[in-house]
């Protein structure tokens, strides 16, 4: 029979030590909603489950210094939902880690843990891209810092190394009117994985954008920081001409597969239709809508 | 019957099965347990088509803690050239559809199975049975199937004198369609096709089955029917009837999929040989690869009709597939899709085919939905080339009292007409559509069934009811029964409990299905609480001395009638039950009857969509159904049945398809990828009940359950035409073939 190791250590360094002393048979677990089911299935069969929900560091949620937030990167979605600030700052990422799963799900799943399960298609991942948010790693050999979009290596792979844990998120400092917001297409209303994902984070100075950064899921082996797109959006006033082109360059950035959630056609073209609807949130929102 | 001095028959009372379910209580077959219960798994088959050259299970045998495994060769073989029919299965198929004898004929078809201490060890156990399998080519789609060169399944089915993977043919003829078509103005003639689609309850199958030592064999599982469990565990261990007691579970979920069985028999091997109860629970993705869902088909249809809108002749082929083995429901097809409508020529033909896929199972009103889709997509653009509206095109052609249907019979009774009268009066039809908002309409029939039943009406001792009847409720039918003794009875619906017996308690009973077993169950509990109320006013009249006939029955009561009125004091149900020991004994009585007279129901639906045109997304925002259900016994429940119907429509009108790799494997086994309809996905639903009693029923019942699965299909697919002007003749709708099509369209016009 499958023997499973299971240990919950209180601290960040003694829980890298114990995933490093696994050397790879080891699985992190934040809220599990992926590891279960992957375990369930017979994907993955860790020899140790390193339950990383009771160290402090990946629990918190605070403001930093310089106006950001750092968000402990085991947080539930449900608890994000009740801070008091976190949401009016970021929607757009608190709607993306909100619609993973259903409300029981939500009372697990964290923001480290789809980002770490390395999905293409991961609800949160491209808002938490299109934030600038930077991913604080720690590890056998100490702590360093990666933007999020660097942490996918491909589907079901990140680059972390061995023994490295995702501790938090950093999210910068927001100018007055910025916002950002994040819509998915899915076949039903919920409870789906996304066929296309896309975040948009920007700020408005009257009606021209002078920040943005787009993201895309789902239409890549990893999510997708679209540059392109969001150089199409700065310095314009959001009209049609500059919409039409941040589209094109999400369709352009697309590279996608044919699979059972939906083919390469339909992806490419979708991403441009959810770039138009997703900027059109942000700025609404960003101009206090 | 729709009588205003009812008291419970109409009203919605409280479902006997609620607390239960609500607190959790409620047992499924996956909640029993055995001392010393130890677990079955089943190996599948990783190739859609191998023969079967040797298994050897010597490696999982000697593995510590397993302690049975069973092949093909521990069920009992019946020969591929007799039948055996069981229902609408037949034991050839059957015997080789639980256990796989001389070809694995889908992936996930079962091997062997394991039982040991524990589900891990049986899993381990399975991954250490070694089976040479030589790999065939497969055909799973239908095109494939009946293709010149295509791989073939049974070498023993022949069609036209070939080799073939058309297992049979069904039709049903009426007048001469050439001749027909000769008189008509407009003849439109359109092919379709749709997708194979589960029926997605939500309960997998489970049973516990023990075989004691002396043979006396015991099963908890979860059916539709828990004589149909006894006879087909009989058929294929060969254990006797007499021996096996089969004890229907709470269900959690049917829709005809649970009217067979995979699991029971080889479990109860697997419990023979190892000595201990033997616990199996499919998995989702079990239920998914190797539990039947209804067909996909290939159908074309013609219909000709002359310019004020007379149908004179009609014509339709239906391609079923029937997954592995034969018996897809093509005479559901054939015989329903024309039911709802007078045409003096008709004629269909219905293609029974074999794939590589899972084999089929009922789903509600199997094939119906199939031909409806076809014949009701067809109506649509021949009422827009005749330019009627499509409701009166129905009406002007609505079958009524007298019409001589092709399947076979002179309809009675009967309600279709009234369905379409009251769509085309309802404030749905009329409301106003916005943007890419599109209205459609379609029709339906089902046959429904009487069959064999079997009830027993006890009084308790302190004046209470208990009910006992042998079909599982997957549709109200407890809380309908309850309705229907009370209002019998003249008391109140909380004093009667009415159970489910086990294949030892109660009398044969024909399974949960067809729309059967409220019809047939009320038939056989009103005959038996009239004879209770008989023995009733017996013990009154002997209290008081006066013949039985001067007493009557009301209101919970005996009373003297006639010249005796006034004269006694009535008597209670209460009072006669705490007298009954020394006026004569027990008081109860059961009847056992095959039931007919059940006549066929119809329904008219009217369905709203609304396109996202950017992203290919249909959306039903307003769904009403009109639905002629006889009586109402437990309006909330027929409402339910008639919602429930409209869903499971629209998840195969817009999303649900099985998805196959380029391996012959099912890449969707789930309800992740396999895209049932979530609650967000539909407005509410509107129903409008229209009751058009059945003469030949006590109550007045016409079966409810299926009809409700008939139109949507077409209703949906209507409602995106008129959004789009596009016309979807393949299913699903789902975003990328919407997307698709729009853009082509787009294309088309610059």
């Amino acid at each position: 029979m499958t023997e499973i190791q299971y240990v919950a250590p209180s601290t960040l360094d003694e829980a890298i030590s114990a995933y490093a002393a696994a050397s790879g048979a080891a699985r992190i677990m934040a809220g599990g909603t992926d590891l279960l089911v992957q375990m369930r299935s017979g994907m993955v069969k860790p020899g140790l489950i390193v339950d990383i929900k009771k160290v402090a560091e990946l629990n918190a949620i605070e403001q930093t210094p310089e106006g950001g937030f750092r968000i402990g990167a085991a947080v539930p979605g449900a608890v994000l939902e009740e801070h008091p600030t976190f949401g009016k700052v970021w929607p757009g990422v608190l709607e993306g880690l909100n619609l993973i799963g259903s409300t029981q799900v939500q009372g697990r799943a964290s923001a480290g843990g789809n980002l770490c399960n390395g999905s293409p298609a991961a609800d949160s991942v491209p808002a938490l891209v299109a934030a600038g948010a930077i991913a604080n790693i720690k590890g056998p050999n100490g702590t360093r810092e990666l933007p999020v979009e660097k942490v996918p290596a491909g589907p079901g792979k990140t680059n972390l190394a061995p023994g490295e844990i995702l501790v938090s998120f950093t999210f910068p400092a927001r100018p007055k009117g910025s916002s950002d917001a994040y819509l998915r297409m899915i076949p039903r209303t919920e409870m789906d994985i996304a066929v296309v994902g896309c975040g948009v984070s920007l700020t408005m100075e009257g009606d021209t954008c002078t920040a943005a950064r787009v993201s895309l899921g789902a239409v890549a082996p990893t999510v997708l920081l679209v540059e392109d797109a969001a150089k199409a959006l700065i310095g314009s006033k959001l009209d049609d001409a500059a919409l039409e082109k941040a589209a094109a360059a999400c369709s352009a950035a697309c590279n996608p597969i044919n699979d059972k959630r939906g083919t390469i056609a339909y992806r490419t073209k979708v991403a441009g239709v959810l770039l138009k609807r997703t900027t059109a949130i942000a700025a609404d929102r960003a101009k206090g809508g | 019957m729709s009588d205003m001095t009812n008291k419970w028959i109409g009203t919605s009372t409280v479902r006997p099965d609620g607390v239960d379910k609500v607190v959790g209580r409620a047992q499924y077959a996956a909640d029993a347990t055995m001392p010393g219960m130890i677990w079955g798994k089943v190996l599948r088959s990783p190739h859609p088509h191998a023969v079967i050259r040797s298994i050897d299970t010597s490696k999982a045998e000697a593995l510590p803690g397993v302690k049975s495994v069973v092949t093909a060769k521990d069920i009992v073989d019946f020969s591929v050239g007799t039948p055996v029919p069981l229902g609408i299965q037949d034991m050839r198929w059957m015997c080789r559809n639980v256990m796989a004898r001389e070809k694995a004929l889908f992936h996930g078809h079962p091997v062997a199975a394991v039982a040991a201490m524990s589900a891990d060890i049986a899993a381990k156990a399975c991954e250490l049975i070694e089976v040479d399998y030589e790999v065939l080519p497969w055909a799973i789609e239908i095109e494939d199937a009946i293709a010149p060169d295509a791989p073939i399944l049974h070498d023993f089915i022949k069609f036209e004198g070939k080799p073939s993977n058309i297992a049979g043919t069904l039709e049903h003829k009426l007048g001469d369609i050439e001749a027909g078509f000769e008189q008509a103005d407009v003849i439109v003639e359109r092919s379709f096709d749709t997708r194979p689609v589960h029926q997605g309850y939500i309960e997998p199958h489970a049973c516990l089955v023990s075989v004691a030592a002396d043979g006396k064999t015991t099963i908890w599982s979860s059916s539709q029917g828990q004589f149909m469990v006894r006879a087909m565990t009989a058929f294929l261990t060969g254990i006797p009837q007499s021996d096996i007691r089969a004890i229907p579970a709470e269900i959690g979920g049917g829709f005809g999929g649970k009217t067979i069985i995979y699991l029971e028999p080889v479990a109860a091997m697997l419990s023979k040989k190892a000595g201990r109860p033997v616990k199996m629970v499919m998995t989702r993705e079990e239920v998914m690869r190797a539990t039947g869902p209804t067909s996909g088909a290939k159908s074309t249809v013609k219909i000709g009709a002359k310019k004020d809108g007379t149908i004179v002749s009609a014509q339709a082929t239906h391609y079923l597939q029937a997954g592995a083995f034969p018996g897809s429901p093509i005479r559901g097809a054939c015989g329903c899709c024309f039911a709802p409508y007078d045409i003096p020529n008709v004629y269909t033909l219905g293609y029974d085919v074999v794939s590589n896929r899972s084999k089929v199972a009922a789903y509600r009103a199997p094939g119906s939905p199939i031909g409806a889709f076809a014949v009701e997509s067809t109506m649509d653009e021949l009422a827009e080339q005749l330019g009627i509206d499509p409701l009166e095109l129905r009406l002007k052609n609505a079958a009524k009292q007298g019409t001589k249907a092709a399947h076979g019979p002179v309809y009675p009774v009967m309600g279709y007409a009234e369905t379409v009268k009251a769509a085309l009066a309802h404030d749905h039809y009329k409301a106003p559509l916005g943007k890419f908002q599109g209205r459609g309409v379609a029709s339906g029939y089902w046959f429904n069934a009487g069959g064999e039943s079997s009830a027993q009406v006890n009084i308790t001792e302190d004046g209470n009811v208990v009910v006992t009847t042998g079909h599982p409720d997957i549709g109200g039918s407890r809380a309908s029964i309850a309705n229907i003794t009370a209002e019998l009875l003249g008391i109140d619906y909380r004093r009667v409990s009415v159970l489910i017996g086990d294949t030892a308690t109660i009398g044969y009973s024909n399974l949960t299905g067809g729309s059967r077993v409220l019809f047939a169950s009320a038939m056989v509990v009103t005959q038996s609480t009239e004879k209770v109320i008989e023995t009733l006013k017996g013990l009154a009249a002997k209290i008081w001395g006066i013949p039985a006939d001067a007493v009557t029955w009301s209101d919970g009561a005996a009373r003297p009638a006639g010249d005796n009125a006034g004269k006694f004091e009535p008597l209670t149900l209460e009072e006669l039950a705490a007298k009954a020991n020394m006026t004569g004994g027990p008081i109860g009585a059961g009847t056992q009857l095959n039931t007919t007279g059940a006549e066929g129901g119809f329904a008219t639906h009217i369905c709203d969509v609304e396109v996202d045109v950017d992203l290919g997304i249909v959306r039903v925002i307003r769904y009403t159904s009109f639905q002629d259900v006889g009586k109402a016994v437990h309006p909330a429940y027929v409402e339910g049945q008639m919602q429930g119907g409209a869903v499971q429509g629209i998840g195969w009108a817009l999303n649900e398809e099985y998805i196959y790799n380029k391996d012959g494997k099912v890449d969707n086994p789930g309800f992740l990828d396999y895209r049932m309809p979530v609650c967000s996905d539909v407005p509410m639903l509107d129903n409008v009940i229209i009751e058009v009693p059945n003469p030949l029923h006590p109550q007045g019942v016409r079966g409810v359950g299926e009809v409700p699965l008939v139109p949507p299909l077409a209703a949906i697919r209507n409602a995106v035409y008129n959004a789009l002007g596009i016309r979807f003749n393949s299913l699903p709708m789902s975003p990328p073939r919407v997307l698709e099509k729009l853009d082509a369209m787009k294309q088309a016009a610059e």
